[in-house]
């Protein structure tokens, strides 16, 4: 496969014009962020991504993890790759700097990530958990766990998991069955079996600090019952280092279709004596710590989504503009690559369209997120916390579900070629499968939305969104060059308007409703990127109109959000049709006559 | 000691390469630019000197636009620990840039010049030999191997046919060739401090020279396209095709 290379350009355009990047670097606490900064820091890790993980994805892919005697076998490469990524002091790039992290917004990391996941996806699962569980003890932790765990797992000096599923505990944690007792020290002892357990065990870091979900003895049933505790692969000795090896055997790890290199490892916790562990927050409360780790796992997952498909896009771009095949539709003429099949091209147009689109929209919630942390005014705060919340699922479901559809459509692009593996584009087809299904199903992140996000608050914050993209059409109305564009997004946010309202009219047929939950996510989804795509244009033009920049690039952009709402946008429509008409009838319909 | 690095701004490797319409120069608008592959190589040495204590301090320079300072800061993030840029919007050519760091040799009287061999731009492979001429100083081209000791330097240099190692005597000039180290990345926490370090900027008259060019460049023609081959059927035809069609036998 061609060489990655960060899309410097696109990633700066939309952190400058859609994200606000001069806004959030105003906000206390986010001083550092100036442009220069980042775009050095984007510069670097586009070099590192290309240059230190792109090379061992294949490798990683080939070889896969293997489990010899309890030991976990990373693919070649990794351990390199991973000790030059923790020296590089990559992990913590937006970890707090009590901890030794740089503290960088999100905003800034997002593209990071976005890179290191084009690159590599099996790879950075591993310091991705960092992070999670970071924020995870930040917010539940005790100062003295803090001050024992965190300085190593900022560093990444040691690894990181979660352990939330067993084998009948899936999408419904309320069935996880690990207990824990009390043990001597205010400590306790686990016992049970994870499975799903990314990087569960390994031998890349000295040390993995597991974050688990386990019942105690006077646990209330269900998912209120559920308590986070702590369990080091090693105990720590007196002098705080990696000691005695607790009680969690790794039993075996799986055979996947994708992200090889990623070992996933079914876990045994307190085969003897029970696995050492720590209370982290209040009893009974892990599932709301967890949520918080997993909010930010299900953001980076949506990441993921346009990381594959960017990395699918280039690869078919390179392979449209040297494959030669066929002849000119309208000339006739032979011996041309197939970019100039009007059909070659939509489908390349039709990617980057998305691309940028489903990058608009994450990084737009990544600054999102930073005002909803960092700003000074509560009544802002609030306001992003609350659009952060509302489209978490739909940057997870909708980000994945089209990241799925470019890796699909690259193999396309290839013909017979991306079938045949020695192209790399089949094995980010097979990596990307996995995104739609972790950290929330689609169908979950779907549930998710219609019931806690809309339905729960009648579609307030739903209808302050829609407002806010009115306010875009509304610059689109009194544009001269970009009127053509008023018009679909006002169509996107009066099906908005009429979906908000259908909605909250049949709340009582409940099975209907959740029967069309997924339509409603795509709906939403592409509707939220028409709205970047028509704020992408404008931004494009104004530069234009101050001849600042390169008029192909930019004239390129708005063609782009031209396609997108002749190609995308009429997708909304169909998906509201759906919702509308296809839950009574699978209500209607008997089991049986399936 | 102290080690004086000279590092340009180029076009980065990894863009091809586009001629204006006019054929006035390369296309240069809104086209990547990053810091010499050579000059990071010398980044790089003047780095490992410092680690393994023979170095001091590491000065980073540069002469170009402001846009430049990018580059220094990245010598910054690498382990400069201050930078020099010398700003000037015209085309800098090798003697200018020369005579730039002369001054600059004359300031801050460095034990060490380390520079890239040539720059992938205009490819010229002068800066360094220029300097050496201009201060007086020995030189070590096309470096393989860079070893200080004591007031000596060795400096094994790639030439045809070989290697020759030569012994300086510091203060010294060495330019660097592909081989003698491979460049690091840098770390996030260095390119966040690189920000504080200190940058100093001057003009060419702050050093009492001018760096304009005194090379007119006439025209820039990209390399011609290459035709497709054909496929022979024996030898014979080969031959026969190198004899009558080509001319070359």
């Amino acid at each position: 496969m061609i060489d990655y290379s960060a899309p410097l350009r696109d990633m700066q355009f939309i952190l400058d014009e859609l994200a606000g990047l001069e806004e959030i670097a105003g906000l206390p606490g986010c001083e550092d962020a100036s442009a220069d900064l980042v775009s050095a820091v984007l510069e670097e890790a586009g070099k590192f991504a290309s240059g230190v993980l792109a090379p061992i994805n294949p490798v990683g892919d080939r070889q896969g993890c293997r489990l010899e005697e309890g030991r976990v076998i990373t693919p070649d490469g990794w351990q390199e790759a991973y000790d030059q990524f923790r020296d590089a002091g990559w992990v913590g790039l937006s970890l707090p700097q009590e901890h030794g992290g740089q503290g960088l917004p999100k905003l800034v990391s997002t593209p990071v990530w976005e890179m290191w996941f084009s690159t590599n996806m099996a790879f950075a699962m591993l310091p991705q958990l960092n992070v999670g569980q970071t924020e995870a003890m930040m917010i539940a932790a005790s100062e003295e766990q803090k001050s024992t765990w965190l300085e190593k797992i900022v560093s990444g000096e040691w690894a990181a998991t979660m352990n939330l599923t067993e084998p009948q505990a899936g999408s419904d944690l309320a069935a996880t069955r690990m207990r824990a007792e009390s043990a001597a020290d205010g400590a306790y002892r686990l016992f049970g079996q994870k499975i799903y357990i990314s990087y569960g065990e390994h031998e890349l870091t000295p040390n993995i600090v597991h974050l688990v979900l386990a019942r105690l003895p006077d646990a209330p049933p269900g998912v209120k019952g559920l308590s986070l505790f702590l369990v080091p692969k090693y105990l720590l000795d007196e002098r705080g280092e990696p000691g005695e090896k607790n009680d969690i055997r790794c039993i075996s790890i799986e055979h996947k279709m994708g992200i090889h290199g990623s070992p996933t490892c079914t876990l045994s916790y307190g085969d003897s004596d029970g696995a050492l562990g720590y209370l982290v927050g209040e009893p009974h409360q892990g599932l709301a710590t967890m949520f918080v780790m997993m909010n930010d796992a299900r953001f980076n997952v949506g990441v993921q989504g346009v990381a594959l498909g960017e990395r699918a896009y280039q690869a078919a771009l390179d392979y449209a503009r040297e494959r030669v095949q066929g002849r000119d539709i309208v000339t006739g003429e032979a011996g041309k690559p197939i970019l100039i099949h009007p059909d070659v091209k939509r489908m390349l147009v039709s990617m980057r369209a998305r691309l940028m689109a489903m990058r608009g929209l994450l990084y737009t919630a990544a600054g999102w997120f930073d005002v909803a942390r960092h700003h000074p005014e509560a009544e802002v705060a609030d306001k992003y916390r609350r659009y952060v919340d509302l489209l978490m699922p739909v940057a997870k479901g909708w980000c994945t579900e089209v990241g799925n559809d470019l890796c699909d459509e690259a193999i396309q692009v290839f013909g017979g070629m991306g079938f045949v593996e020695e192209t790399g584009v089949a094995q980010l087809f097979r990596d990307a499968r996995i995104i739609t299904i972790y950290e929330g199903t689609t169908g979950i992140q779907a549930n998710d939305l219609l019931g806690r996000k809309i339905l729960r608050e009648e579609g307030a914050t739903l209808r302050e969104l829609i407002a806010d993209v009115r306010e875009t059409t509304a610059r689109l109305d009194a544009h001269q060059r970009l009127g053509d564009l008023a018009e679909p997004l006002h169509d996107q946010a009066t099906l908005l308007e009429e979906i908000t309202d259908w909605l909250l009219d049949h709340k009582a047929d409940t099975a209907d409703l959740y029967a069309g939950a997924v339509p409603l996510l795509h709906l939403l989804g592409i509707a939220c990127g028409a709205w970047q795509m028509a704020r992408l244009a404008l931004a494009a033009d104004a530069r234009l109109a101050g001849d600042d920049g390169d008029s192909d690039y930019l004239e390129g952009l708005v063609e782009q959000a031209r396609f997108y709402m002749a190609t995308q946008a009429p997708q909304a429509m169909a998906h509201g049709h759906t919702l509308r008409h296809a839950g009574p009838v699978l209500t209607r319909l008997n089991d049986s006559a399936l | 000691m102290k080690v004086l690095v000279a590092v340009k701004r180029v076009i980065d490797y990894n863009v091809k390469i586009r001629v204006k319409p006019d054929h006035s120069d390369v296309d240069l608008t809104n086209v990547k630019m990053a810091m010499n592959p050579f000059c990071e190589i010398a980044v790089e040495e003047a780095v490992r000197l410092k680690e393994k204590g023979v170095a001091t301090e590491i000065v980073a320079v540069t002469i170009g636009p402001k846009a430049a300072q990018e580059q220094l800061r990245t010598a910054l993030a690498l382990g400069a620990d201050r930078a020099i840029h010398v700003e000037t919007d015209e085309r800098v050519e090798s003697l200018g840039a020369a005579k730039a760091l002369a001054k600059l040799v004359e300031e801050e009287q460095p034990g060490l010049v380390i520079l890239g061999k040539q720059a992938i731009d205009s490819d010229n492979n002068q800066t360094g030999q220029m300097l050496a001429a201009l201060t007086g100083l020995p030189q070590g081209t096309f470096a393989s191997a860079v070893n200080v000791e004591g007031d000596k330097v060795q400096v094994t240099r790639e030439v045809d046919g070989g290697l020759q190692t030569v012994e300086l005597t510091l203060p010294a000039i060495v330019t660097t060739d592909l081989r003698l180290n491979e460049p690091r990345y840098a770390k996030l926490p260095d390119i966040m401090k690189a920000k504080k370090k200190p940058l100093d900027v001057k003009s060419p008259a702050d050093l009492g020279i001018s760096v304009g060019s005194r090379v007119k460049l006439l025209k820039v023609e990209p390399p011609a396209e290459r035709q497709g081959g054909v496929k022979v059927g024996s030898v014979d035809e080969l031959v026969d095709k190198l004899k009558n069609e080509a001319k070359v036998l």
